[in-house]
Order: structure tokens, then sequence, then C-alpha cells
């Protein structure tokens, strides 16, 4: 009996201990190289034509490649592009494909493939509006001539079709790409450097991607989103972290890779482990925004609207929000410093920053006390803090205000009100825009066309004008020249307040190597020693 | 016996219904919509709008809520905005990790818990019995991200014996992983079920302790352990069996801090996110879900009592 006993407690035992050391061996074995990244927001869909949303895009770099890629000097390059040719006109463009590109499902990528996802991307992104409006024909030539024939010159064709941000031009299959273009895809067959692993995904939590053998890389080194994308690593897994405190632990006791948006705060202690980096990658950063309802008084009145631009000093923003000046700069022209159509005119409104002034220039102005209603979005800390900033001055001037607290959900949906405040409407709130998103006047940030502009509505003719002609400008000089001009008018009109450059820094394990400095994300060129 | 579950059950049903309609009703009310989200920041209000109107969102409430009636008649869910994945789906996703983290907790609960309380009360007015109290005043006092950050900070960045964060499923990483990475959080959300039911079990407990049946066993020369253990304590489990059932049910979707903290991907993140994102479909299903929970666990707890108090019969 005893013996009986012993034998199956012996059995037990010997049992428990193969299952959990199975258990670790099987998790302790890495046959494949993985980088594990926490993504700065949760992949919640996965249409990147379909959604503007950041993560998607990021999303779609993962899976899609594009026809021409920016660099890091913000010039396109060809990519899925092999060459290219321009009549002597300017009307015809002649692509030609790259051989040997692949879809994840083995089929080739054809022009009539690109042709499709052109189509469709034309349909939703800005840009891409811009372009078809003067295209004439985009035809599949043959499986690898696309040709594009414009009905007027378009300056800017290959700074669409290789835009670096939302909506990027990603190229599906074109079954894929006959999905209506206000309607999700289903079928997320790309030709990018990794595959997404739909099985493995789990949103709000982790996205899966794997090496795609198959992919032919361009020789040049990757710069920026352009040059060869070279996957170094056999999985990519995004694990998205709600707690930030809890992704710097994870990074520091090395449970993860890199972390893309690690919150300022947190950065002293991330400069201090010696396991860890943590720089700026983003060389152009963010723009912050107070954006005026221009339908609803008291911002209808343009006086009023320079009035407050005055008040708005971006060192108390950029201080408030940021802490520690190496994580912001004051910029006062609407485009990103350092880019090429960066200039000053217009900028003196901007830089005055003076309380005094501010207050006698409202003083002249009719404003006649109506409230100013500033929609606060407090799970957003950096446009929390810029609505308190704003509610502060506004006040010091002499305006009546009411700061509306809310969750950015509820802000979204509201900010697309043109009614008035009693019914629902709104008078400022604050955003950001990456640098790659406002770098030049064909952004949506800077329409003067209230019917198809962006929240806000400002309206004026002249800026208008000025944005078509940049569309139409082939050299850099007309280009600057009209970038000046639509800054002009920016701050003639007070469409918004620039609250001044923000850059948000990366962290990852120091035995990651190959990041790529630019303004997106990518994985590609990354490895894990 | 099954005549009462019966009717429990079908008592549940107008309960189920009422709850459900009122979330329906409380999420079109409330401010925000799922279209301003889907379209992205730096959409145009003509996008929102044109996708308010492909959701259906412009329709009048009663026609969406017949919709979506019409719809859970048929065993469905709903599909989830964002993802188009079945709220089916996310929830089977969800709901190992919540369920384990929470049977985890209320096994380490229980075993610290009755015991600590049973002690106090045997002990009224000693020092053990005032240590238990300010355990138990500490455990309600102390917010579970605050104990989180604790423990990760000694255990797992200091001492590194503990991971960080993450959930591992026992069936895919083996027992033993399952359970290192379970430590923690367990710890951290059992510290206020432990101060609760021990305070619970404590009060319980020395009420017994004082009734005449107590003292004429120990008049009879029974020995005090088994006089707590088969009179005390067994006639003192009702209160506290509800006490656990109701913790567990809380648990089920309430653990959303825990699951922050420690990175757990349970049902208590997804019902976070998706209020977020204003995903109706998979709000409405989660709430229906955790209806069911709250009803199957009540229903659990009542018949519970039958093994405890045999006086107790349905």
């Amino acid at each position: 009996m005893l013996k009986w006993f012993k034998l199956r407690t012996l059995s037990a035992i010997a049992f428990a201990l193969s299952v959990g050391l199975g258990g670790m061996a099987s998790t302790d074995a890495r046959a494949e190289s993985v980088l594990k990244v926490i993504p700065h927001a949760d992949l919640k869909n996965l249409d990147p034509i379909w959604t503007t949303a950041y993560i998607t895009r990021n999303h779609g770099y993962m899976i899609y490649d594009t026809l021409f890629a920016m660099d890091e000097s913000f010039t396109p390059q060809p990519q899925m592009v092999e060459d290219w040719t321009t009549s002597e006109d300017g009307l015809t463009w002649t692509f030609n494909l790259r051989a040997g590109l692949k879809w994840h499902d083995g089929a080739d990528v054809t022009a009539a493939d690109c042709v499709a996802s052109l189509e469709r991307w034309g349909k939703r992104d800005g840009m891409g509006q811009q372009l078809f409006g003067a295209i004439e024909s985009l035809t599949a030539e043959d499986a690898d001539t696309i040709v594009m024939k414009l009905s007027e010159p378009f300056g800017l064709v290959l700074e669409s079709i290789g835009k670096i941000s939302s909506n990027v031009p990603f190229m599906m299959p074109a079954r894929v790409a006959a999905t209506d273009a206000f309607e999700q895809i289903d079928d997320y067959t790309g030709s990018g450097p990794f595959v997404f692993q739909k099985d493995e995904w789990v949103p709000g939590s982790t996205v899966v991607y794997t090496k795609f053998d198959d992919y032919v890389p361009r020789a040049e080194p990757a710069s920026a989103a352009s040059g060869g994308k070279i996957a170094k690593v056999d999985k990519v897994i995004w694990t998205y972290f709600p707690d930030q405190t809890t992704a710097m632990n994870a990074l520091m006791a090395g449970e993860i890779d890199f972390f893309e948006q690690p919150s300022n705060d947190l950065m002293p202690i991330l400069d201090a482990n010696p396991d860890v980096t943590a720089e700026i990658n983003d060389p152009l950063g963010n723009i912050g925004f107070s954006r005026f309802n221009h339908l609803l008084p008291p911002f209808d009145d343009v006086d009023v609207r320079r009035a407050a631009i005055m008040a708005m000093k971006q060192e108390d923003y950029l201080a408030g929000a940021f802490g520690d000046q190496k994580f912001w700069k004051t910029c006062y022209s609407v485009f990103p410093c350092g880019t090429p159509l960066t200039n000053d005119v217009g900028s003196d409104l901007m830089r005055t920053g003076d309380i005094e002034a501010a207050k006698a220039a409202l003083a002249a102005t009719s404003y006649d006390g109506t409230p100013v209603v500033i929609m606060q979005p407090t799970d957003i800390p950096a446009l929390s803090a810029f609505s308190l900033i704003t509610a502060e001055k506004l006040r010091d001037i002499g305006m009546t205000v009411e700061v509306q607290a809310m969750d950015w959900s509820t802000l979204t949906s509201r900010r697309a009100l043109r009614d008035p405040v009693a019914d629902g409407g709104w008078n400022i709130f604050h955003t950001w825009w990456i640098g790659a998103d406002v770098i030049d006047p064909m952004a949506i940030a800077f329409s003067g066309n209230p019917d198809a502009g962006w929240f806000g509505w400002p309206t004026d003719a002249e800026l208008e004008t000025a944005r078509t002609a940049f569309a139409k400008a082939s050299t850099l000089d007309e280009k600057q020249k009209l970038g000046a001009k639509v800054q002009e008018r920016l701050w003639a009109i007070g469409a918004s307040g620039q609250l001044g450059q923000f850059f948000t820094p990366v962290a990852y394990r120091n035995n990651v190597e190959g990041l790529i400095k630019s303004p997106v994300q990518f994985f590609w060129n990354m490895s894990v020693e | 016996m099954y005549l009462y579950i019966l009717k429990r059950v079908l008592s549940t049903i107008p309960v189920v219904v009422i709850v459900v309609l009122f979330v329906f009703l409380m999420l079109r009310l409330a401010p925000g919509d799922p279209a301003a989200v889907i379209a992205g920041d730096y959409a145009t209000a003509e996008d929102v709008e044109r996708i308010r109107e492909q959701l259906g969102l412009n329709d009048a409430i009663p026609v969406q809520m017949y919709r979506w009636i019409a719809q859970l008649g048929s065993g469905d869910l709903g599909t989830a905005i964002f993802s188009k994945l079945p709220v089916t789906t996310l929830i089977g996703q969800r709901l190992e990790p919540t369920l384990l983290l929470s049977l985890t907790t209320i096994v380490f609960t229980v075993l610290i818990a009755v015991p600590l309380g049973t002690l106090a009360a045997y002990k009224a007015g000693s020092w053990i019995d005032r240590f238990v109290m300010l355990f138990s005043v500490a455990g309600f006092s102390v917010p579970v991200f605050v104990l989180g950050y604790i423990l990760i900070y000694v255990l797992a960045m200091q001492l590194q014996i503990l991971p960080v964060q993450g959930y591992k499923s026992p069936f895919e990483h083996g027992f033993w992983v399952f359970l290192r990475h379970m430590v923690l959080p367990t710890m951290t959300l059992s510290v206020i079920y432990i101060a609760l039911i021990a305070r619970m079990t404590r009060a319980s407990v020395q009420e017994i302790l004082q009734e005449d049946y107590v003292r004429t066993a120990r008049a009879k020369g029974q020995r005090e352990f088994k006089i707590l253990m088969r009179h005390a304590l067994r006639n003192a489990a009702v209160p506290i069996v509800t006490v656990i059932g109701l913790g567990i049910a809380l648990m089920i979707g309430g653990v959303v801090v825990t699951e922050s903290v420690y990175n757990i991907p349970g049902l208590g993140r997804l019902v976070l996110d998706a209020v977020l994102a204003r995903d109706y479909p998979v709000i409405q299903g989660l709430i229906l879900f955790f209806s069911f929970v709250y009803i199957l666990i009540n229903l659990l707890i009542d018949l519970s009592y039958t093994f405890f108090d045999p006086r107790i019969r349905y």
C-alpha cells in the first residue's frame, strides 16, 4: 500500500514538473527572432484608406508597399516603381513596376492592382482628390506599366502618390481595392515586408506580423519611408499597453524591446537606465493647434480671432504641456520649422504672446462678452493642458470662457457640429498634427474652403487660390513663394493659433539596432541582438 | 430544487431585458458616437456624417433598438464596429484571462481571508484582532494601481523574481509560466477582497461564537478547533459565501485597473476600450453577457446555501 502510494505520489510530482518545465521550456526556446513593440495606440481597424488613424497607417506600412515613398529629406523616391518617364508637357506620366513584386498570397503584383489601389485612395485622401481632379485617365498599359494622363499640369504627382502619412496610397490587390472606399476591406493581403497574422490579432492587445520571405527589397539603404525595406526579424509583435508606467517597466525589465511613445515625464527614469536608449526619432515633431470655430460668435470676427492669437505665447503652452525644453521648440511658421517651406511671413501675430497687447486688440473689436466654449479632452494630457492654458489667457484679455470637460471621443463627435453652442456647438478645441501632415499647403488643416475643409471652417478665397496654384507649381522657388502666400493668408484670417513644435521620444533596449529616423515609425531594418 | 432553479431563471428575464434596454438607451443618449472615432482625427465633418449614415446612427432610436433586438433573437450579439469581429469572438478572446485571474484571486483570497477572519473572531480584542482590522482598513484604502506599482517595483524590477506584466495561457505555455504571471496581479487584486471577506468572516464568526450551542459544545469538552470548524464557521458560512460570490461577479467585469496595470487582455479592458471608442455592439453585448454571469453566480450562491445549512431547502 505504502509502495503504491509512493509510486503514485512520485508519478504525480513527475507529471507536474514535466508540465511546468515543459511549459517553461516552450517559452524559453526561441528559434526565431522577435521584435516586441509597444505601439502608440491600439490597432482598432485595419483599413488605412478607410480611416486616417495613425496606428492603422503604421499597420499599413508593415504589410503594404507604395509606388513612391518619402526619404529623410522629404523627397519622393521610387519604391515599387523601377523607373518612370514624363512627357515634355508634363501631362503624361509612365511608371514601370520593379520585377519580382509579389502579394502575400504568391500572386504577382500588376499595374492593374496599382491602378485600382490609387483610385480607391483618391476617393478618400485630400491630396488624392486634388490629384484625381487633374487626372484625365489612369490605366494599366500592361502587367507592369501604369500610365497617368493629366488634363492640366499638377506639380505634386510624386509628392501625392509618395505621401508619407494618412492616407498613404498603399497598394492592394485589385480585388481588395475594388471595395467601396467608404467600406472597410476584409482581406489584408499586401506586398509589404511583413504579413499580418489575422488569427493571432486580439483587438486591444496584440498584433502579430511575420516576415514575408518573398519580399524583394530595394538595393538602396533605408531612408525614412524609402529605400530597402529589409525585415531583419522573423516576427514583430505589437502589444498595446494601456498603462505607461507598466510599459516603461516592461521595457526596462527586457520583456519588451521598443516603446514607441513613452510619455515625457518617464524620460528621466528611462534616461537613467543603462540598458535602454531614449531619444527623439522624429525630426519634424508635432505642431500644436488651437482651432477656432469661424462660424459662431465671437470667433466669426477675424479681429477677435487675431486678438486671441496675440495672447497665445508658445513657450507657455509647450512648457505647460511637455515640461523639459529638450522636447519642444517655438516655431512661428505654419509649416514645421526645418522644412523647405518654413518662412516668417505674417508670423509677427503669433510671436506677440503679450497679454496687454492682446487685451488692447480685443478692446478695439466688437467682442460683447459672448462666452467662449473650449472643449477640454481630459483623457489626453497635452490637449487638456492646452485647453486650460488657452482658457486662462482668454480670461486675462477680458473674454468670458467656459471650459467643458469631456473625453476625446465626445470631442471628435462634437467638433463636427456646425450648430450654435446652445445646441451642442463649440468655439475652440485643441489638437496637434504630426509635422509630416502639415509640411505643405495641401494639408486639410490649411483649407480655406468651409464646404470641403477641416473643422473650424475658415473661409478665404485668396487662400484657396494660393493652395490651388501650389498644386500646379513645379519648382521649389515657386512652391516657396506660394507657401509664403498661404501662410500670410492663414495669419491674416487668424485661421488657428499655432502652439509650437514638440517632439515625442522613443525608447528601446540597447540590443535593438537599425532604427530609422522618420516622422513615422517603421519596423523594417530593425534587429534584436 | 429544479422548480426553484426554473423559477429563478424565469424571474431574471425581465431583469435582463430592463438592463439591456437601459444600456442601449444610455449609449445612444450619451455624447459622442463611434463615427468620429472611426473617421480619424483628420477627417472632415462630411466624412463623419457619411459614416454615421452607414452605421445607421441617424436612424430613430426605436428603429435601432428593433434592429438590435431582432439580431439578438437569432443569437447574434452583433459585430464590433471597429474590428469587424463578432462580439462573441471578442468575448471569447478575453474571457480566459479574466476568468482565471478571478479564480486565482478568489482561491487565494479565501485561503487567506477566512482563516484570518476566524482567528480574529476567536481572539477578539487581542492584537491579532486589531491587526486584522487594521489590515482590513488599509486594504480598502490603498488604491489597486498603487499597490500594483509597488509590487512590480519590488518583486519584478528590484528583486527580479517575477515578470512585470502580461498573461500567459496555461494551455499554451504551461501551468508554471501561467502561475508566475498571475502572482502579482492576484496579490494586487486580492488585497481588497481579503480585507472585505476577513472582516465579514470575523463579524459572522464572532456572532456565532456567542450562541448557546457553542457554549454547550464547550461545556461538553469539545476541542476549540472543532468548535470553530464544525459549529462556528459552518454556521457563519452563508453570509461569507454571499460576499465571496458577489466578489467573483464583480471581478468578472470590474478588474479593469488590475488588467491595465498588468497588461492582461481581459474583459475589463475590453469594456473600457469599447466605451471610449463608443463601439456600441461590443458594449451592449458585454453588458448582456455580464448580466447572465451575475445571474448565474447569484443562482449558484443560493444553491450552495443548502450545502452549508441543511435547514435551507428549495
